[in-house]
């Protein structure tokens, strides 16, 4: 196991660790304003739950380009 | 401990000289069973419906009603696409409850094949609702500056797409691979029971994406859904 081994878990981990941590309040807060929307005005819950889910996946995708890079790191190092 | 990557896939035989991997077969297969279950199910459709006629009416009702709410639009041209789009991700993702068999979609290239249809469908179906000259002209929308970045957004948001995807069928499979290496038997069913969770969420927002997508590029020069075709007549 020499130097880029370990620099590309180490990599990999911190992506993953911080990379997570953006995307978990993004969503957080995006889930809060929709049970916000939906309890001011229950009748609008389907296109507000719609927007939601869609705008979810919008922020989620965030911590799956870390998730990519981590594996990318992990299985297809282009160093190693 | 060595763990297979989860970015190559695992090559079953050759026919010639192209390599047939495993999701190619999977997708063959759920392809097939798609295919002869539809013709199988729609061969007497009545006035009068049986059960499986009134839940596959269910079924075709709810997405036309979807695609009328969100593209603001007639569904009859785009039913078909994303209908199938919906239903073959769903069968795809809730594959891997059979045993032995891996999602299609937790391979990248399956997820780059359906990203590139929509893609594809984005830029029909633009072209066909406003012209070859009124969809180039619908990039420089709100001023010719922002050009470049809608041009730039058409790739992105196909990529982005496609890695979404991926990486939310292919983490679930590869959490699933690693919990079933530490622990024993029983220990990934819950796991399993989230993943068919995302799984639904994940066709349910492929087809809803590419909805939006289609939407926006049928869309972009008439803001109001009231006065429709009034750029392409002048």
């Amino acid at each position: 196991m020499n130097w880029i081994h370990i620099v590309s878990i180490l990599g990999a981990a911190f992506a993953i660790a911080i990379g997570a941590i953006a995307p978990a309040l993004a969503q957080g807060k995006a889930v809060a304003a929709a049970m916000d929307a939906i309890a001011r005005q229950p009748e609008a819950a389907n296109t507000v739950s719609r927007t939601l889910f869609v705008g979810l996946a919008m922020i989620e995708t965030m911590a799956i380009y870390c998730l990519v890079i981590a594996l990318l790191l992990l299985f297809a190092n282009p160093f190693a | 401990m060595k763990i297979a990557s989860p970015l190559e896939s695992h090559i079953l035989f050759t026919i010639g000289p192209v390599p047939i991997s495993q999701p190619v077969v999977t997708t063959w297969g759920i392809m097939a069973v798609l295919t002869i279950g539809c013709w199988f199910l729609t061969r007497r459709l009545g006035l009068r419906p049986t059960r499986t006629q009134a839940a596959l009416e269910l079924v075709v009702d709810v997405t036309a009603r979807q695609i009328r709410e969100t593209m603001e639009a007639e569904p009859q041209p785009y039913l078909p696409l994303i209908g199938t789009l919906f239903i073959f991700l769903l069968v795809a993702n809730w594959s891997s409850l059979l045993p032995g068999v891996e999602p299609p979609t937790a391979a990248l290239e399956t997820d780059a094949a359906l990203a590139l249809i929509v893609f594809g469908a984005t830029l029909w179906f633009g072209v066909r609702a406003l012209g070859a000259r009124g969809y180039l002209r619908s990039f420089a929308q709100p001023s010719i500056l922002l050009a470049p970045l809608n041009l730039v957004e058409l790739f992105t948001r196909s990529f982005s797409l496609m890695v979404r995807l991926f990486g939310n069928v292919m983490s679930g499979v590869f959490m699933i691979g690693v919990v079933l290496s530490l622990a024993g038997l029983l220990v990934p069913i819950p796991l399993m029971a989230l993943e068919m969770l995302t799984g639904a969420v994940q066709a349910y927002i492929f087809g809803a994406l590419a909805m939006v997508f289609i939407g926006s590029a049928i869309s972009e020069t008439n803001p109001s859904p009231k006065a429709p075709n009034h750029e392409v007549s002048s």
